[in-house]
């Protein structure tokens, strides 16, 4: 009993130091010296200031720029999570019918748009949901649809080997662009 | 659902099938003692343990010895978890300055970290700060994770030993477990995490200033190493809140295949372990069938629910040709989001790429299940396993009564004391998830943490004592579970889930252990061919999964049949 | 064999069943029942639905009506369950009647004085008799108590405890000196020394056993029971848990109603004929004439992975073969052999032709025309046959019948031919002499044949599984002859008890379960050893003591029917388990969507079987639950089917009928008794 608690005590400590300490400071070493703009979350800067995380999504709430999809914590990203509504949610019913009245689109709504995310950061919207954007985007900044439509098309990721992943547009870096587009 | 979307699910488990072979032989070679390519390296640190901790690594220890063994190095690990969490305004790596842990959840946080639960009552970002996440939970992410392979290979050894007492040493088996396995394949795995876009750093946060102008402080922190070992001894437990959907903790489509690997990698290939530890390797590849063949069916049953899109929202003029998109992230798709619905929940391991509480009634239906059938499709690390062989016992006995033999399993009678212990741990799971819920479903203290109104609101209370009994740890997360009456329930549900059924495990085992082991003939009852594989499928449905019928008929079953007639709550 | 397959009563004697319905209402004693958990919450619960329709009907509350009904069938379900054992104890019990006309009242002749030859004996009633005592038993007389002759041969009828009237020889000293309690002296006078107490001898405990009053629980029996108890807690807590998860959506579930979903989920089925079943196992034996002293012993014969079978009366006939010619002193074998050969030409019977085989074999000899021979054919009169060419006369045949043609005297015979028929005679040969003319050559040695379809018979019990092993005290080359003829996986030759013994351990160290058969005393270490002994009927009392059956025919080749009985046995309790249990899935289906309808009317998806109404379900499905018993019980006392075939050919059948058709049969049968609850506007 005794060598057994000396045994679950001794262990217990020098795990703690291997797994609990030594373990992740050496993966922060290796990761920053491999990997350092991954390892420091993956930050998009704009002459110097942080703009945010190319991984994290951002409210976007101006006509001007595309609209992330719908986030139950405000795109807190300190405060993840989704809706948690069930799928006869009378909440979920009402939030949907409140976005489509707010954004009337001539096209049908991709659901993405009036959903919300899992994480409350999803940073991409399907390009099905830019498209329907672009109206109001160009409206906005008086652009031509096309163009916006172009660079929503440029900003439209795909399948890596036709297979992996979705196809997607990663709103921040669409907006980013859109802010970087010579007016014509 | 579309041919890229099955595409990407029979890639995704192919990958961990071509793992499976190589991961399992070597975890055969390392309990049985042998030296493995890693030994060079780590068997020093090994040795340097046993001496520090005055453990004889020849000295073996009975089914009683070894279980106690596991409970005191549980229960101290329990009170040093609670105490750090307590204490963690005190502690050190606090850039957040978070203060102590409530009592209660600091109880629930430790049982569940501690049970290989992980079910997180708590919010990571906003509660733990980096040294409770590095040096309390991810510690026990690993340790945790050990003790179920050590459990696993000392019922292993139950079978493939003959007329013995001893199934091996708890100590050594945990330790190698957490040195030769976990940790190798977390510094890769980590790594790669990394490389895919997982934050690691100690750095606790930075602001930004987005375009509009407008403030978003972003969380950051030592992710990818907790991420690593929270996917490989499905654990679950998420660095933030949002868990496997946070695009910090799974950024792309390729990261979400890691994670999917990762999860699957060990459970998979225990059952090769098993199969080569007692002389037959084709054994192993029966049990892994008949875990992958519901795990399968419950990936495409999610996946066709959730693909159809919910019927109400269609209705309210959405095109929901992309499915079912509430709770769910774009980059994942239907597809990947199923898979990883199945198989976090055919784990124990309970981490989360979608919000399991948005998914469609059926949808909700199948992770349910894949808890409540035992978390044997293929289980936790270690628990997995030893909750197969309890399946496997009771379908040889049905079974092997049907070829008019006494029923034995790899030449081990199974006799009444088997029974009995088999019987044993299988009560535990109906006991507690139904009778905490028939509790929880009447008390108004209960009731008032729902998110959801009708049959969904059950659901929620249904989820989240499986999941604790389980050993699982994913919610249908809209249940605010940060309440003493759930901190507490849900922490007894998760000690009794872990530690009532593993007990009579390890006492089943000791009884076979001591057992000679009688040689197979063409007329004991064969348990590698593909009948057998089928029986095993129906002894779990129908032993493990039937008296939880009437429970599922309130909640997921009527709600998919309310949801045709368009009612909401 | 098939004429003891038919002693004992029928499976449903009239009488038997009308005793039994009086067995299943004692039955209900809840102090018996609690023996069947299944059952006993079965009970429990029918009372407590029993008060609650006597509480409705006296209030005027609730459906009496509905019930009422539930309450009765839930009765039904305990008396069938009850029914079904006393069916199958009946049967036994009808058996034990007649042994016990063997046993009342004998009154014996106790010897005053046994150590001398004075033959004064005092008559006393037998159950005053010790052990030890010595009883005179004459022509006529009933033999007291199990004992041993010590002085005296006798016939002996033992027909009470075989059913076999023809009588049996049995003598003091040797093998073949124990009497059993309750046989008849046929004729002669013997003195038996008494071995076993009043109350205990062996027809006492072969009443005991029939009867089944001291039953216990085998191994495998009881390791079921616990999986049954064990699925009747876990419904118990679905069952109990289910009034506060209806109460979240303020259903109010009927108490009733849970009841009747408990009663049909719980394995009442394979609960309520267990008990049967066993029963019926150990009187399929007994129906072969075979006594298992324990159930465990009929459990261990399905698991028997190694037969030990004597060679004679089991592997081969008491038919014999020519094996060897032995020449006399001046005749070569080959010329013997010659004249064998001839004189055999005549003789078609096995043994004839085996002589030619065997000359052509061995002397590489050719059967010729032989122009103007003349044959001689065999008769069973003159037990000789022959050929007479060119004036010689050459003859074979029995001894005495060939010396008899000679014209020599059995006692002037010379020395050799004597010695070679002795030694033939002494190892259980047969000696036929071979004589050309007046002059005799030589002797031919027969031997034992193999049965037809033995091999079949052992292929088929390899298919199963199980390894064959011929003891025989034939030398090694012989033995292996006739194993390898008879295709037995391997033998024990020039077998003494011991290297029966030792083979015996050896094989249980390599985790393999042994039978075997044996009736000397020297077998009794072996039998005991052996997880499947049995003793022959004729064999001595210690081998009788050591076995754990007793085989009342004494036919060694029982040992495979014994081990199909005890597969028999296991293969009827798991295919109605797998039955009882997949029935569940279809009583799910009727139940629920009754119990949940009044809050979830839309629950009437899961309607599948489109029942009347919510109360016709339940009503159908307690009562499709109650017949099924009734409906199983002949395939419980008779046994599922069985086939010499491999375990994954048997699972793969079981499977199909048992679980497959578990699953299917309950939704036709609830549907039918549905179809006609509505139409007699029962619910």
């Amino acid at each position: 009993m005794l060598s057994c608690l000396r045994a679950a005590g001794v262990l217990l400590v020098l795990f703690t130091l291997l797994l609990g300490l030594a373990y992740p400071l050496a993966m922060t070493g290796l990761a920053s010296a491999a990997f350092p703009r991954q390892a420091g979350g993956s930050l998009l800067t704009d002459n110097g200031t942080v703009i945010g995380s190319a991984l994290i999504g951002q409210a976007f709430a101006s006509d001007g720029y595309f609209h992330p999809r719908p986030s139950a914590s405000g795109h807190d990203a300190m405060a993840s999570g989704g809706s948690n509504l069930g799928p006869l949610s009378k909440r979920l019913m009402e939030r949907v019918s409140g976005h489509l009245a707010a954004q009337p689109s001539p096209l049908a709504v991709p659901a993405d748009a009036v959903t919300a995310s899992a994480s409350g950061l999803d940073p991409d919207i399907s390009p099905a949901n830019a498209l329907a954007q672009v109206a109001r985007v160009a409206a906005a900044r008086n652009l031509p649809a096309d163009r916006v439509a172009a660079l929503v098309a440029d900003h439209t990721a795909g399948r890596l080997f036709g297979l992996i992943g979705e196809p997607r547009v990663n709103v921040l870096a669409l907006n980013l662009a859109l802010d970087k587009m010579p007016a014509n | 659902m579309s041919f890229v979307g099955w595409l990407q699910i029979a890639a995704t488990l192919g990958l961990v099938l071509a793992a499976v072979r190589p991961l399992g032989r070597f975890m055969a070679k390392l309990f049985l003692g042998q030296r493995t390519f890693l030994h060079p390296v780590l068997s020093p640190v090994e040795r340097g343990f046993y001496r520090a901790a005055g453990i004889d690594p020849e000295q073996e220890q009975t089914w009683f010895g070894y279980a106690m063994a596991m409970l005191i190095f549980s229960a101290m690990g329990f009170l040093s978890l609670y105490a750090i969490l307590r204490l963690q305004g005190f502690l050190p790596l606090n850039p957040g300055a978070l203060p102590g842990v409530a009592p209660d959840l600091a109880f629930n946080t430790a049982i569940s970290f501690l049970t290989n639960t992980n079910w997180q009552s708590y919010s990571g970002e906003t509660t733990m700060s980096h040294f409770s996440q590095m040096a309390g939970l991810t510690v026990h992410n690993f340790l945790s994770a050990a003790t179920g392979i050590a459990l696993a290979m000392a019922v292993t050894r139950a079978f493939a030993r003959s007329g013995v007492a001893t199934l091996g040493n708890f100590w050594v088996d945990m330790t190698r477990a957490a040195l030769y396995v976990l940790l190798p394949l977390s510094v890769v795995v980590a790594l790669a995490l990394v490389a895919f876009g997982v934050p690691q750093t100690l750095s606790n946060a930075v602001d930004a200033t987005t375009l509009e102008g407008a403030r978003q402080t972003i969380a950051l922190g030592p992710v990818a190493s907790q991420e690593a070992i929270k996917q490989l001894g499905t654990n679950g437990g998420g660095f933030f809140n949002a868990n496997s959907a946070h695009p910090f903790e799974n950024p792309s489509a390729l990261s979400n295949i890691l994670a999917i690997w990762a999860m699957l990698v060990v459970s998979a290939a225990l059952p090769i372990t098993f199969g080569r530890m007692v002389g037959s390797e084709r054994q192993g590849w029966a049990l892994l069938s008949a875990m992958a063949i519901l795990l399968i069916l419950g990936a495409a049953l999610v996946y066709w629910a959730e693909a159809r899109g919910n019927p109400l929202i269609t209705a309210l003029g959405v095109d929901t040709g992309l499915g079912n998109m509430e709770g769910k992230e774009v980059r994942f798709g239907q597809a990947m989001s199923a898979l990883f619905v199945a198989v976090t929940t055919g784990l124990s391991c309970g981490a989360v790429n979608t919000m399991h509480d948005s998914l469609t009634p059926l949808g909700g239906l199948v992770p349910m299940v894949l808890i409540q059938l035992g978390e044997v499709l293929p289980g936790g690390t270690g628990s997995g396993l030893y909750g197969m062989v309890v399946f496997c016992v009771l379908a040889v006995f049905v079974a092997g009564l049907m070829v008019g033999r006494t029923p034995e399993f790899l030449g081990k009678k199974i006799e009444a004391r088997e029974i009995r212990m088999a019987v044993l741990a299988v009560l535990i799971l109906p006991l507690v998830i139904l009778g905490f819920t028939a509790v929880a479903a009447v008390l108004p203290a209960a009731l008032s943490s729902l998110n959801n109104a009708g049959p969904h609101g059950f659901s929620e209370l249904l989820y989240a004592y499986s999941s604790a009994a389980g050993n699982n740890g994913s919610a249908f997360a809209g249940l605010n579970a940060n309440t003493p009456w759930f901190n507490t329930t849900l922490g007894i549900a998760m000690v009794l889930g872990r530690f009532a059924y593993v007990l009579p495990v390890m006492a089943m085992a000791g009884s076979l252990a001591a057992k000679p082991r009688g040689q197979a003939s063409s007329g004991s009852l064969p348990t590698t061919t593909f009948l057998f594989v089928g029986l095993l499928v129906g002894v779990i449905l129908i032993l493990g999964g039937l008296q939880f019928f009437p429970a599922l008929a309130l909640g997921p079953i009527v709600e998919e049949v309310l949801m045709h007639t368009s009612a909401t709550f | 064999m098939s004429r003891h397959a038919t002693t004992g009563p029928a499976l449903f004697d009239r009488a038997i069943l009308l005793n039994a319905m009086r067995d299943a209402a004692v039955k209900l004693d809840p102090r018996k029942l609690m023996r069947n958990p299944v059952i006993f919450v079965t009970e429990v619960v029918a009372a407590f639905v029993t008060l609650l329709w006597l509480r409705e009907l006296a209030q005027g509350t609730g459906t009496p009506g509905f019930s009422g009904q539930i309450a009765a069938w839930l009765w039904f379900t305990v008396l069938f369950a009850n029914f079904a054992e006393a069916v199958a104890e009946g049967r036994g019990k009808a058996q034990a009647a007649s042994l016990r006309q063997a046993r009342s009242d004998v009154q014996a002749k106790r010897l005053l004085d046994p150590d001398s030859d004075d033959g004064r004996y005092e008559r006393v009633n037998a159950q005053t008799l010790e052990r030890g005592d010595v009883v005179l038993v004459e022509a006529g007389d009933l033999i007291p108590l199990d004992g041993e002759i010590i002085a005296g041969v006798a016939a002996i009828n033992e027909a009470a405890i075989t059913g076999e009237s023809a009588p049996v020889i049995r003598e003091a000293g040797g093998d073949r000196s124990a009497v059993t309690g309750g046989t008849t002296v046929l004729s002669d006078a013997i003195r038996v020394r008494i071995s076993t107490a009043p109350g205990e001898t062996f027809i006492d405990r072969m009443i005991a056993l029939v009867e089944g009053a001291e039953r216990q629980k085998t191994p495998n029996e009881l390791a079921l029971s616990v999986l049954l108890s064990g699925m009747t807690l876990i419904f118990l807590i679905a069952v109990v848990t289910l009034w506060g998860l209806a109460g979240y959506s303020g259903t109010e579930v009927s108490v009733v109603v849970l009841v009747a979903l408990l009663v049909t989920l719980i394995p009442t089925t394979i609960g309520g004929l267990l008990s049967a079943i066993g029963i019926a196992g150990m009187d399929r034996l007994i129906r072969f004439n075979v006594i298992a002293t324990s159930g465990r012993a009929v459990e261990a014969a399905g698991d028997v992975d190694t037969l030990l079978l004597d060679k004679t009366g089991t592997i081969t006939f008491g038919n014999r073969m020519a094996t060897e010619f032995v020449a006399l002193e001046g005749v070569t074998t080959t010329e013997l052999a010659q004249a064998g050969l001839l004189a055999s030409m005549g003789d078609d019977t096995p043994e004839g032709r085996s002589i030619v085989a065997l000359a052509k074999a061995e002397f590489d000899l050719q059967e010729q025309e032989v122009p103007g021979a003349v044959l001689v054919p065999f008769a069973a009169q003159t037990r000789i046959s022959g050929l007479d060419i060119d004036g010689r006369a050459i003859r074979k045949g029995a001894v005495d019948s060939v010396l008899r043609f000679a014209g020599i005297a059995a006692d002037r015979a010379p020395a050799d031919f004597r010695q070679a028929v002795d030694r033939i005679a002494r190892t259980g040969g047969t000696p036929l002499a071979v004589a050309d003319g007046r002059r005799l050559l030589g002797v031919i040695h027969l031997k034992d044949v193999i049965k037809p379809a033995i091999r079949e018979r052992f292929a088929a019990l390899r298919a199963m599984g199980i390894r064959t092993v011929m003891v025989t005290g034939d030398n090694p080359v012989t033995a292996a002859a006739i194993a390898s003829e008879a295709g037995v996986d391997d033998f024990i030759a020039e077998a003494t008890p011991e290297d029966k013994l030792a083979y015996i351990r050896r094989e249980q160290t390599g985790g393999r379960l042994i039978a075997m058969c044996g009736d000397g005393t020297n077998d009794a270490p072996a039998l005991a050893q052996a997880d499947v002994g049995v003793a022959m009927q004729t064999g001595t009392q210690a081998a009788r003591e050591a076995g754990n059956m007793v085989d009342l025919d004494s036919s060694p080749t029982k040992l495979i029917e014994i081990v199909e009985i005890g597969k028999q046995l296991l293969m009827t309790r798991g295919s109605l388990t797998t039955f009882s249990i997949a029935n569940d899935v279809a009583k799910y289906f009727a139940i629920l969507p009754a119990l949940f309808i009044a809050t979830y009317p839309e629950m009437s998806a899961l309607n599948l079987m489109h029942l009347g109404s919510p109360e016709s379900a339940i009503l159908s499905a307690v009562i499709f639950n109650a017949l099924i018993i009734i409906a199983l019980i002949p395939l419980a006392l008779r046994g599922v089917a069985y086939r010499p075939v491999g375990a994954a050919a048997l699972l793969r059948r079981n499977l199909t009928v048992y679980g497959l058709g578990g699953l299917i049969l309950p939704f036709v049968g609830i549907k039918v008794i549905d179809l006609a609850v509505t139409a007699l506007h029962l619910a």
